[in-house]
């Protein structure tokens, strides 16, 4: 290509406003997403402070019910799949040999469309109160409800979720155009295949929230009466339109972390996976049965017994594929040298953990048992097991891990230490004892409890080691301010990396790989480690590298949605119209104006190179 | 005998159970069912027998007695709760097993294979073993075709018969209300809320449905939850059995989130000897307004409470039934049953139940104090 455009370099916040950058967009979503999974942890204390005695009257009530809502709504929406996205975003493109994903411009859309949605329903708590229906809000209660609440949940999370489904379309399209010469589809690191089998579960989920959303803003906003019995509506069409997305959602959350497991858990035993193509075929599996179980969250709702035994089946099943998992780790590490970093003591943490909410889940596919277990304490234990001990372990696994790689700099360890013990043994003293509680008759989402039922003693427990974990994300924030104040530059590849992610020098440059990396085989750079080159073979010569150019469009356009949110929650049609109008023109904008990106100088690259610096 | 052989048998023992029930059903009375299906029979037995040390038995060993004898599932009185706590038993029986299987290999591969000090080889790349993967597929196949069996045995007996066969079948029509329960027994023409009696070993058939949102009915003593749903559409079906115990007041409680007051929409259900009951019955439609001798309360009461609530034959139905008010167990499904916690409910009901729909009456600390007293002496004779 001959065109050179004029690429104005930009810095500082402007430079975090327009990037299009994986790499600075990975930073971004762990940052935002950092900052809400700290606000959702804060609602979890005050709940369980609440609930630390009986009859205690701290929050109570409604105010009590905001709460619970906004912690799994922030968890899940705003602070899980972010993360997730970051780890997606910074690493699966270097994993596959890639300049940046395929779409950066739709990429850096999705992250300001989930930003300005989380932000807009956060906003909620300053506006006339957060939404309190649960964050499953299910219907008449969501409709009912006459403050705002739920509307800034709707339309919040539509925002933000139309964000997620463009981020989920951008990584299926990467996977399959943007591999490096050599890497098929088999030689791909598992972290890169569970990404892709969860951007898979996004698109086909997704859509069906997105109608549920569209049904409950319609029936709150325009007064249509889906859900409204009275009207010949039916309140069991939410529940199910929720659990479609809702199980695969599940599954759209911890897969990645299977993913991240499988790396480390490789790394630090420096073995390759054992049973890799079954690790592959395992993921895909629990993937597609992922949308064949949705009703075991409505064993009670009066299924009938045919729905609730083929459902109970089809949920068992998926215990097969995931045991696998658990097998293959374990043979991964036999054998292996393995060593206990802190990233690998978060996979160690991980797996027996998520062992014990497999076996749980297994538990409570059993219909005629789950008739007790459901919506009680019991079910709160086995899902935070699953999500907690396992997916948040295996994104502390992977903040340790490739933080060299995204920031430049290593973790402490000792405070890593500190940070892993607090957290699981807080993590199992907050949840264990949850399971009696739940066995014992305390249903879930209760504001308080009485006393003289013997749930005191459980109770308190839960909330010592709520704050155990508290403690023990404090000692990371603490990590992560003296790794930014400190002046060592972590070195390339710290942890004796096998995959393409460790071939770069740091900083990674912005074009990624100066010469697209020839893959020769699983673990690409082991490969070539154990082959005496030391580094990957590249499969290109030195050329002109095309980048796209930053663009302050995304931002304003997140933004005339953010607008018209607070239209459609208010009713104030002019605000709601300003605000589409906004993304309007953003979207002509883009269309109208060329912008074909930018060209590094085959000299620039050179140099680069010459320097260590590429 | 090795472990795991009397696991496979405690398993086969109530497997064989469960199709000796199936097979059964239609013969044997409902006392002797009762007598013969429970885990503390079983329990007693292998006792008897010298058995304890089976993995099974101290598996209910450890998780029997847990918690309040009224509410703890783990403490089953009726026959369907007694059956969910033998399917929770076949499945943490199963799921230890894997438990204990992947924990002992996982902790022998985390000692032996640390990395030593100045160890600079590096270890075998394997690709994988077909045997063993087939193995760890294979196996659970197995474990879960072993739980597959009793729970879809179950589920469909749970909701069997969930409609009364005939009308001498004790049934009630059970709705959830923000925040209390209303109970209508049909045959008897008995409508009353809060507390549900229900005679001693006998089957009960449950319609449930709700008037507003989404609630969930959960006696754990006595059986699992279902949902009240709004909608004649989605009105459900369930059966429990009250158990052997008479005089006792097990606890129930809303299981769906239903807004701000959730967390105390209590229920109560008393269990009573059939003849108590038969009486309970009688008195109940017997009762009326007059039954508290408190003129002057009973004057304010009609004045100002009768159009929602239910005296004997009169009053409205938008709250709960007061029939009888003096016999109950709590004030407003929660609070202590005396008359200060009566006064303190009526003065602001929003104070002790947030977001009910009861409203805050303005009535004087005298009239407050006058109709408290009625309520209370509206007993059942």
């Amino acid at each position: 290509m001959a065109t050179h455009e004029s690429h104005k370099k930009r810095s500082g916040l402007m430079d975090w406003l327009t990037t299009v950058d994986h790499k600075k967009i990975g930073i971004l979503y762990l940052l935002a997403g950092g900052f809400f999974f700290l606000i959702g942890g804060l609602e979890a204390i005050l709940m369980r402070i609440q609930l630390m005695e009986p009859d205690s009257k701290i929050f109570t009530g409604e105010l009590y019910n905001q709460l619970l809502t906004m912690h799994g709504t922030t968890m899940i929406f705003l602070a899980a799949m972010p993360i997730i996205f970051g780890f997606m975003n910074a690493i699966l493109p270097l994993q596959i040999g890639a300049r940046d994903v395929a779409f950066p411009y739709v990429n850096a859309v999705g992250f300001w469309l989930f930003f300005f949605g989380g932000l807009l329903l956060n906003l909620s708590w300053f506006l006339g109160g957060a939404p309190e229906a649960g964050w499953t809000a299910y219907a008449p209660l969501s409709t009912v409800a006459e403050d705002t609440g739920v509307d800034f949940y709707v339309l919040g999370l539509q925002i933000a979720g139309a964000g997620t489904l463009a981020g989920g379309i951008n990584f299926l399209v990467t996977v399959i155009n943007m591999r490096a010469p050599g890497m098929t589809f088999m030689r791909m690191p598992l972290f890169t295949w569970a990404s892709f089998v969860t951007s898979g579960l996004i698109l086909f989920a997704f859509p069906a929230l997105t109608v549920g959303f569209f049904l409950l803003m319609f029936e709150r906003v325009f007064d249509a009466n889906f859900f409204n019995p009275d009207m010949g509506g039916n309140v069991l069409i939410w529940e199910h339109i929720f659990w479609i997305f809702g199980h695969p959602e599940v599954y759209i959350l911890i897969l990645p972390a299977f993913g991240i497991i499988s790396e480390v858990v490789s790394t630090f035993s420096s073995k390759r996976l054992f049973g890799y193509s079954a690790m592959v075929f395992a993921t895909v599996l629990i993937g597609f049965l992922g949308f064949m179980v949705w009703v075991h969250h409505m064993f009670t709702v009066g299924l009938g017994p045919v729905a609730n035994s083929i459902f109970a089946v089809a949920t068992m099943a998926i215990a097969i594929p995931t045991g696998v998992k658990i097998f293959n780790w374990i043979f991964t590490m036999w054998g292996g040298q393995i060593r206990f970093t802190t990233a690998m003591l978060f996979a160690v943490g991980f797996i027996p953990t998520f062992v014990m909410g497999g076996v749980t889940g297994v538990m409570l596919s059993v219909p005629a048992a789950d008739y007790q277990y459901h919506d009680s304490y019991f079910v709160v234990a086995h899902f935070h097991y699953v999500i907690v001990g396992g997916l948040i372990l295996g994104l502390f696994s992977g903040l340790y891990y490739w933080y060299p790689r995204m920031f430049n700099r290593v973790l402490n360890e000792t405070l890593g230490k500190w940070n892993f013990w607090l957290f699981f043994i807080g993590f199992h003293l907050t949840f264990f004892p949850q399971h009696w509680l739940g066995l014992m008759g305390m249903p879930r989402r209760v504001y308080t409890y009485m006393s003289g039922q013997q749930l005191d003693g459980a109770n308190f427990v839960s909330t010592i080691g709520a704050i155990l974990m508290g403690l023990g994300t404090i000692v990371l924030l603490i990590n992560i301010i003296i790794s930014a104040s400190s002046k060592h530059a972590a070195s390339k590849d710290p942890w004796d990396g096998r995959t393409l992610e460790w071939a770069m020098p740091v900083p990674t440059p912005e074009y990624n790989f100066a010469q697209t990396p020839l893959v020769r085989g699983l673990d690409a750079l082991y490969v070539e480690k154990a082959a005496g080159n030391g580094e990957m073979t590249p499969a290109e010569p030195v050329g002109e590298i095309h980048m796209p150019n930053g663009s302050i469009l995304p931002f304003f356009l997140s933004l005339g949605m953010f607008v018209a949110g607070f239209g459609f929650i208010y009713s104030n049609w002019i605000v709601a119209i300003v605000g589409l109008g906004g993304v309007l023109v953003t979207m002509f904008l883009r269309s109208v104006i060329d912008d074909h990106g930018y060209h590094i100088h085959k000299e620039e690259v050179e140099a680069d190179i010459k320097g260590g610096r590429a | 005998m090795p472990l795991h052989k009397r696991a496979y048998k405690s398993y086969l023992a109530i497997s064989i159970q469960i199709l000796l029930f199936e097979l059964n059903r239609k013969k044997i009375s409902q006392d002797r069912l009762q007598r013969e299906s429970g885990v503390y029979v079983v329990m007693k037995k292998w006792l008897q027998k010298g058995r304890l040390v089976s993995l099974f038995a101290m598996l209910a060993l450890l998780l029997m007695g847990c918690g309040d004898p009224t509410l703890s599932a783990l403490i089953p009185q009726g026959e369907v709760a007694d059956k969910q706590f033998q399917l929770m038993l076949i499945s943490i029986s199963i799921m230890i097993l894997v438990l204990v299987v992947v924990f002992v290999l996982y902790a022998f591969v985390l000692l032996k294979f640390r990395k030593k000090k100045g160890d600079t080889s590096t270890p075998k790349q394997v690709e994988g073993n077909h045997m063993l993967e087939l193995l760890w597929t294979v196996i659970p196949i197995l474990l879960l075709i072993i739980l597959a069996v009793p729970t879809v045995m179950r589920t469909f007996e749970f909701s069997a018969d969930a409609k009364p066969a005939s009308k001498n079948e004790l049934s009630i029509k059970v709705t959830g209300h923000q925040y209390w329960w209303e109970f209508e027994y049909p045959k008897e023409e008995v409508i009353t809320s809060q507390e549900l009696v229900l005679p001693a070993d006998t089957k009960v058939h449950v319609e449930l449905s709700s008037a507003d949102v989404i609630h969930s009915f959960w006696i754990p003593s006595l059986a699992g939850k279902t949902d009240t749903n709004p909608g004649d559409k989605n009105k459900n079906y369930m059966w429990f059995d009250t158990g052997s115990k008479t005089d006792v007041v097990y606890k129930g409680k809303c299981a769906e989130l239903c807004g701000a007051s959730h967390a105390l929409m209590d229920f109560k259900v008393r269990v009573v000897s059939k003849e108590d009951y038969k009486n309970w019955v009688a008195s109940f439609k017997a009762a009326d307004g007059k039954s508290s001798a408190n003129a002057n309360g009973q004057q304010v009461f009609e004045k100002n409470c009768l159009s929602c609530h239910a005296v004997g034959q009169e009053g409205g139905n938008t709250g709960p039934s007061l029939t009888g008010f003096g016999d109950k167990d709590r004030v407003a499904g929660i609070l202590e049953h005396n008359k200060e916690n009566l006064k303190e409910w009526i003065k602001d009901p929003q104070e002790v139940k947030p977001g009910n729909n009861m409203p805050k009456v303005n009535l004087s600390d005298e009239e407050i104090d006058a109709v408290s007293d009625y309520l209370l002496g509206l007993k059942l004779k």
